[in-house]
């Protein structure tokens, strides 16, 4: 699991070369998902679209939904922030710490990804 | 009626008949045409019948007795008389007739407005799911989460190890109280003599402080003049190194206290043992009035001066001292300007209850007892003059004791600050402390209790600060602290403001006075 993440270039998935889109790349995202999820100490993985709309997820439908419209907003205000300050600026992490969980979002311009620690588990 | 018109009738009948007896045969058809309407008569009702007889008597009547004439036969036609009585009776009738009025009626229609019925229903919630995968987007999901990937799993590893946020506690709710300084008050003259402000006192309205300088660090007799000195924080243009009010005192002035009711009177006791009552409103003569150097003053210095209300005047006040030498006076002002011992207690030790061993420094027995002196006077008003009345001794401190304040919320709560460092807090039952809290490493030179909040206490250390307390968030460490003194010099006195409750003041021994604000400390002082 580890070499897979410090090596991208050994992971076997990604090795295979260019695959005809579906199946293949389905399975892709499935196998980072779960390699992220399996991570110590995470809760919870899901992705959202740029409209904030859950795609993929590790968690319950309402606090995914619940979830993906505040961070999606968060990481919206979060990032005109920092490019406002910097125009030549842009947001690359977001990492949120609370009482209970660290929340990173890891944004793109379709993209984002949610990942729900507990630190102090 | 009938009984009484009949017989005149039938005797007139008999009368005629026997006139004319020729005519009897006639007459009898005419008696019998009478007998046969008299009949009627007799069955008809009274009052017509009475009438009719009258009429038909009347008439037959002239013919008879009233003229003779020949003898002829008098065909008497059948008179007949017509009955009026009907007609008589028709003639009173009367129509009558009656109508009612019309009966007014009017139409009136009500009709509500048109109602319309509307139904409202939730829709059942719609079981927001994530859309189901569409095949199209996985390519470009795959890349996002392949660029994506190794930065999230760094960031996990790193924030798994990570002790950065370890015991960190945000405090989003609480601001810290704040306490500013708001003036620091000063004499140069006696500041520059290197005097301490030995005693700070608010007068009844709260916008006066008054300050006493003196010297608590030297033993020696000392014939050093010194100042009683007083501001007024209201006054525009307020100098804080000059004061409204300014009294020269031949000795050093060791305690002060203003009058509870007099906004101007104030009462020292003196390093010599005298107690002066001076007004501050009189710049030419403050002195009102002085013990002098009797027999009975006090022999040393005296450390604290108190008003009392006279047991049955509480209008009234006397003078209460009590210093080294183990006495405590009361004293009376008078006219003359001289005061005068009303009343007095001593403290010796071989007369102190022994169930508690007592420190040797004078001092610290003295205002060790003092609590009990106080719980005594206000029991026992009537006391013989210099009697012992000292009933409990409470378990001493590590020294001398320079303050005690008694509770203004519960009567038998007090504290003690000493030159160990400690304050305890007593009740006035037993003699054991029911709690201890060190404080200082070096000496406590003064505790009072808030007078608003009945667990906020603030005592004066001799590393020159001024500590507040708030038992109820926490008996072991001071809510706030305040450094009063720049070079640590000690802080000797504070009085809290009775008025204007966020005001406490601080007297040290650099000659200043502070009359602190507690701004953030509203919270905890109201």
């Amino acid at each position: 699991m580890t070499e897979w993440t410090n090596e991208p270039g050994l992971c076997p998935l990604r090795s295979s070369g260019p695959r005809p889109a579906g199946l293949g790349a389905q399975a892709e995202v499935e196998e980072t998902l779960k390699r992220i999820q399996s991570h110590k100490g995470v809760i919870g993985t899901m992705v959202v679209n740029a409209e904030g709309i859950p795609i993929r997820t590790t968690l319950d439908n309402s606090t995914t939904v619940q979830y993906a419209g505040l961070l999606h907003q968060l990481t919206v205000k979060a990032r005109s922030t920092v490019r406002d300050i910097d125009p030549q600026n842009d947001l690359t992490f977001l990492r949120i710490r609370s009482k209970k969980h660290e929340i990173m979002v890891a944004p793109d311009k379709e993209y984002l990804l949610i990942v729900i620690q507990n630190p102090c588990e | 009626m009938v009984g009484i018109a009949s017989p005149p009738l039938s005797s007139a009948l008999e009368a005629q008949g026997r006139r004319s007896p020729r005519s009897a045969q006639a007459r009898q058809g005419g008696a019998i045409s009478m007998a046969t309407r008299v009949q009627p008569w007799q069955l008809c009702p009274a009052g017509s019948a009475g009438a009719e007889a009258l009429a038909t008597g009347g008439a037959a009547s002239p013919e008879g007795p009233g003229r003779p004439g020949p003898l002829q036969d008098e065909t008497l036609g059948v008179a007949s008389v017509p009955s009026q009585w009907r007609g008589v009776q028709g003639i009173r009738r009367e129509t009558r007739s009656c109508q009612t009025a019309s009966i007014s009626t009017a139409e009136k229609a009500a009709q509500t407005r048109k109602h319309v019925d509307a139904q409202v229903q939730t829709e059942a919630p719609v079981p927001v799911s994530v859309p189901p995968t569409s095949l199209h987007d996985d390519p470009r999901l795959a890349a996002f989460l392949r660029r994506v990937e190794a930065m999230v799993i760094r960031e996990l590893n790193k924030n798994w190890q990570s002790h950065a946020f370890d015991g960190f506690e945000v405090n989003w709710t609480e601001q810290q109280p704040t306490v500013t300084c708001l003036h620091t008050l000063g004499y140069p003259p006696a500041q520059g003599q290197g005097l301490h402000v030995t005693s700070v006192s608010w007068n009844t309205t709260g916008s006066v402080v008054a300050c006493a300088y003196g010297r608590l660090d030297d033993g020696d007799w000392s014939t050093l003049k010194s100042f009683v000195c007083a501001w007024n924080l209201d006054r525009r243009g307020l100098n804080p190194r000059q004061p409204s009010a300014v009294v020269e005192v031949p000795s050093a002035v060791m305690c002060l206290a203003f009058h509870p009711t007099q906004p101007s009177h104030v009462a020292g006791g003196l390093y010599s043992g005298e107690v002066l009552v001076w007004d501050v409103s009189n710049p030419e003569d403050p002195l009102l009035w002085r013990t002098g150097l009797t027999d009975d003053t006090h022999t040393d210095p005296v450390y604290q001066v108190v008003w009392l209300p006279e047991p049955r005047h509480s209008h009234r006040f006397q003078v209460l001292s009590v210093a080294t030498d183990g006495k405590v006076l009361l004293w009376q002002g008078l006219g003359a300007g001289q005061l005068q011992l009303t009343d007095g207690f001593a403290l010796v030790v071989q007369q102190l209850p022994r169930n508690a061993k007592l420190k040797k420094p004078p001092r610290g027995e003295t205002e060790c007892s003092l609590a009990a002196e106080e719980a005594a006077l206000t029991r026992m008003p009537s006391s013989v003059p210099l009697r012992a009345p000292a009933q409990l001794t409470f378990s001493p401190h590590g020294g001398p004791i320079y303050s005690v304040s008694c509770s203004p919320f519960h009567r038998n709560l007090f504290l003690s600050a000493g030159t160990d460092g400690h304050i305890h807090l007593y009740s006035m039952l037993q003699a054991q402390p029911l709690a201890s809290l060190q404080l200082s490493h070096k000496y406590l030179f003064a505790v009072r209790w808030s007078p608003v909040r009945p667990l906020v206490f603030a005592a004066a250390s001799g590393e020159g600060d001024v500590q507040l307390f708030d038992l109820q968030k926490s008996s072991q460490k001071p809510t706030v602290s305040i450094k009063q003194t720049q070079d640590e010099s000690p802080v000797y006195c504070l009085e809290f403001n009775c008025q204007r409750t966020q005001l406490l003041a601080a007297g040290d021994a650099e000659g200043t006075v502070k009359g602190e604000n507690k701004e953030g400390m509203s919270q905890l002082l109201r």
